[in-house]
């Protein structure tokens, strides 16, 4: 096999998955405001938040849409791309797998259709139930997933067998396994802070332009408030607990994750600065002393290896993508929370709606949480190289034995294509129902009557 | 235990082709039997809360095979990569075309996609012939458990082999043709008015040339794999399961002769049709999972591909269970979208 094809596979996993994830991450928070506005809206018998909620779902239905279908590559990529592991993890994360779809997809695509176009043949509590049931599959899809991704960053109740393939011994210990739970709690919560953060701009950009002010009202105060809560829980305790984690369980990964190739205490964390990983060091850093010590094991004294305490062939292959996505995270998430914390206080001090500079920033902040989400991936997933399965399986061991560099290329290519193409296409959709606002969707005149 | 988890996989697969069958057939006539937009919406309305469940069964089934047979998967998969990839691009165009189609009000735009939404089907249809062609007409094997193969070569069956050959190709054109007229027994149910009374008109016609063509594609069948015509010998299950195909399309012909509605025992008839085609093969196949050619010693098998007894037994506990629920969505959906699809939603406003 020629080696340069474990890049390409690596590459034509990472952007279709990059690209895929774009649609869940707002789908799963999305979900969550839906039920909340639908609840809202039965609750206070305020049909505004309808009218908001019923904007949302169309939102939500051509984001759910793209979602599965740039979804259907990744279950089939596990045995075109990468069938050496698949044929070792099989037994073990298949279960997981086989799982999400008997669980969550089933439910899932049951529903769509009956909440996107089925409003006006059942009941508000029947909607609502309907609302609710997709909101609990896309966070069960999402647990089976991360559950899955988790045992590849901290096997558990597992063993290898004498061929290598692994074999599940203790489901229970797989399916509990707490780096999942870790990654789920800080992953949905940055969902939420992903839906909240494009909730609240669209209605910024309707009060900025003057239409649909009282739905637009509405959607930022839920986005803000839903925002602020997101963005500090994605922060603290998850990212915080993540970050412990990463220290104990894999430090060569938090070595890289701050540039840092000497071990010592009062470990600083670097605000700016480059890892020049051919010198060994990290160029111009401004740093602030103590703090990764203390983010890592809670006392600024604490020991923090470094690059060098580990052997190369245990370093993450890409050290500066781990670092700057590190980074990028870590300089958006705060911006985030400081962003909804001026917003959230303006909107308690009632100014909000006539604040025309926090707006424009809430109007134009929405690819904050995207950037975010996706760094923060790149540097989970960058950070567990030069494994695939931690400890257990090297990501070059992994690849398909059978698929030439070539012809992996050209499937990425034609990803790349496609996904182009989908991308204005979405575009275009979202834009259209952006300008076309609240209210029934464009081309009809019946209102929902409910007796 | 894996012979167990071979029929589960089988059976999954077995409602996927029957669930998202009558989806790819509807698609595949979608412009022929919808003459108009109006037409075509009611198609569309007609499998539009259904195709993206059905299409679950697709994953789900994936997910069964890795977690219970890994080592077919890989080899699967990555064997047939360039095939996959095509059969991947499809689902997506096919999926997009359903679910874009009804958010614009333009003819232009849905014309589009409801000829992206009728090519993709077909392919579809024509590509899960030929994967089911290679996996009984068998993939070249090495030693190490891996293949790799070309489209095609000189179109035999013997010697190198390639995907497309006269007798997986004669497999999928085959399977064309059934989930023809699975669909439109499926629409004649679904629709009333025009687009039915053309449907009905397909199923008929469809009907006489799958029956004509069953025998020729059985011979081929036997021809490529004589071992199958010992296994079936000596392999009640799959007289059974011939049985139940020349019940149904018995059935599907008898009811699709009646002019009153007798539409549901035509699809009841495909239905059962289709489920004892592959169940029969699925008999005569086993213990194979991927059938090795030349050298047959080599194919992946209940016995050499399986997950670990211990795997498989803890698989089974919550797998049964998800199976029920999913066979409570399936009977809740249809219950709840019973008889004729009607009025603007599911696929337009």
């Amino acid at each position: 096999m020629p080696t340069d094809a474990l890049f390409w596979h690596r590459l034509q996993f990472a952007f279709t998955i990059t690209f895929h994830y774009l649609f869940p991450v707002l789908t799963m928070g999305l979900a969550l405001l839906i039920v909340i506005m639908k609840a809202l809206a039965l609750r206070t018998r305020d049909a505004r938040w309808d009218d908001a909620a019923r904007f949302w779902i169309r939102i939500f239905g051509i984001n759910f849409a793209v979602g599965v279908v740039t979804g259907i590559p990744m279950e089939f990529q596990f045995g075109t791309n990468w069938a050496r592991f698949s044929r070792i993890a099989g037994p073990v994360i298949g279960q997981t797998l086989a799982m999400e779809g008997l669980f969550a997809f089933m439910l899932e695509s049951s529903v769509l259709a009956l909440l996107v176009w089925g409003e006006r043949r059942m009941s508000r509590a029947a909607h609502f139930a309907c609302a609710l049931l997709l909101f609990a599959g896309s966070w069960l899809s999402a647990y089976f997933i991360l559950c899955t991704n988790a045992f590849l960053h901290h096997p558990v109740g597992h063993a290898v067998g004498p061929d290598g393939v692994l074999q599940l011994v203790d489901a229970r210990a797989f399916l509990t396994n707490p780096w999942a739970a870790m990654q789920f709690a800080h992953n949905q919560a940055a969902s939420v802070a992903t839906a909240s953060f494009v909730v609240a701009a669209v209605g910024a950009w309707w009060l900025l332009r003057g239409v649909h002010a009282e739905v637009a009202k509405r959607c930022v105060t839920l986005g803000v408030i839903a925002g602020f809560a997101a963005s500090m829980a994605v922060a603290f305790p998850t990212g915080d607990l993540q970050a412990k984690a990463v220290a104990k369980h894999k430090p060569a990964s938090l070595a890289a994750m701050e540039g840092r190739f000497e071990s010592g205490p009062h470990a600083g964390i670097t605000l700016i600065g480059q890892p020049n990983v051919a010198e060994r060091r990290l160029d111009n850093p401004i740093t602030v002393p103590g703090m990764l010590s203390f983010l890592a094991f809670g006392t600024f004294h604490g020991d923090v290896a470094g690059l060098g305490a580990f052997p190369e062939d245990q370093w993450p292959d890409n050290i500066e993508l781990v670092y700057y996505g590190f980074h990028v995270m870590a300089g958006l998430g705060t911006l985030m929370i400081a962003l909804m914390g001026f917003a959230l206080l303006a909107l308690v001090l009632k100014r909000l709606f006539a604040t025309r500079a926090l707006l424009w920033a809430l109007a134009l902040a929405f690819p904050f949480p995207y950037v975010a989400v996706t760094a923060g991936w790149m540097t989970a997933e960058l950070g567990r190289q030069p494994w695939l399965v931690y400890g257990i399986l090297r990501t070059a061991d992994g690849s398909s034995p059978t698929v030439h560099s070539g012809t992996a290329l050209f499937t990425l290519i034609g990803f790349m294509g496609i996904d182009f193409v989908i991308g204005l296409a979405f575009l275009w959709l979202i834009a259209r129902e952006l300008a076309h606002g609240p209210g029934a969707p464009a081309g009809t005149k019946t209102e929902v009557a409910h007796a | 235990m894996p012979d167990l988890w071979y029929a589960i996989v089988a059976g999954m697969l077995t409602v996927f082709v029957l669930l998202d069958g009558y989806d790819f057939g509807a698609g595949m006539l979608h412009r022929w039997v919808a003459r108009n937009d109006d037409e075509r919406r009611r198609v569309i309305a007609a499998i539009g809360p259904f195709w993206d469940g059905n299409e679950v069964w697709l994953l789900a089934a994936g997910g069964a095979l890795f977690m219970a047979f890994p080592a077919v998967l890989s080899a699967g998969l990555s064997g047939f990569y360039f095939a996959i990839f095509l059969v991947i691009w499809c689902l997506i165009a096919r999926g997009l075309s359903v679910e874009f189609r009804s958010h614009v009000h333009d003819p232009l735009w849905r014309s589009f996609w409801d000829t992206v939404f009728m090519a993709s089907s077909l392919l579809l249809a024509l590509f899960f012939g030929v994967a089911l062609g290679n996996v009984v007409r068998g993939v070249p094997l090495g030693a190490d458990g891996w293949f790799t193969l070309p489209l095609f070569t000189d179109f035999g069956v013997r010697g190198a082999v390639g995907i497309l050959d006269w007798y997986t190709l004669s497999v999928g054109l085959f399977a064309c043709g059934v989930l023809a007229v699975h669909g439109a027994a499926f629409l004649s149910v679904r629709t009333d008015g025009a687009v039915r009374e053309r449907a009905r008109w397909v199923a008929k016609l469809k009907l006489v040339s799958i029956t004509l063509a069953w025998p020729l594609v059985t011979w081929a069948t036997a021809h490529v794999r004589p071992d199958f015509v010992a296994a079936f010998a000596s392999r009640p299950f799959a007289w059974v399961f011939v049985a139940m195909s020349v019940a149904g399309i018995a059935l599907a012909h008898a009811a699709a002769r009646r002019r009153e509605a007798a539409d549901a025992l035509v699809l009841a008839g495909s239905g059962a049709f289709i489920a004892g085609l592959l169940g029969a093969t699925a008999v005569c196949a086993w213990p194979a999972l991927l059938h090795a050619i030349p050298d047959a010693s080599r194919s992946l098998t209940t016995a050499n591909a399986a997950s670990p007894a211990e795997s498989l037994r803890g698989a089974l506990a919550w797998y049964v269970p998800g199976l029920l629920l999913a066979f409570g969505y399936v009977a809740a959906l249809a219950w709840l979208h019973r008889g004729k699809a009607q009025g603007p939603e599911y696929g337009g406003h």
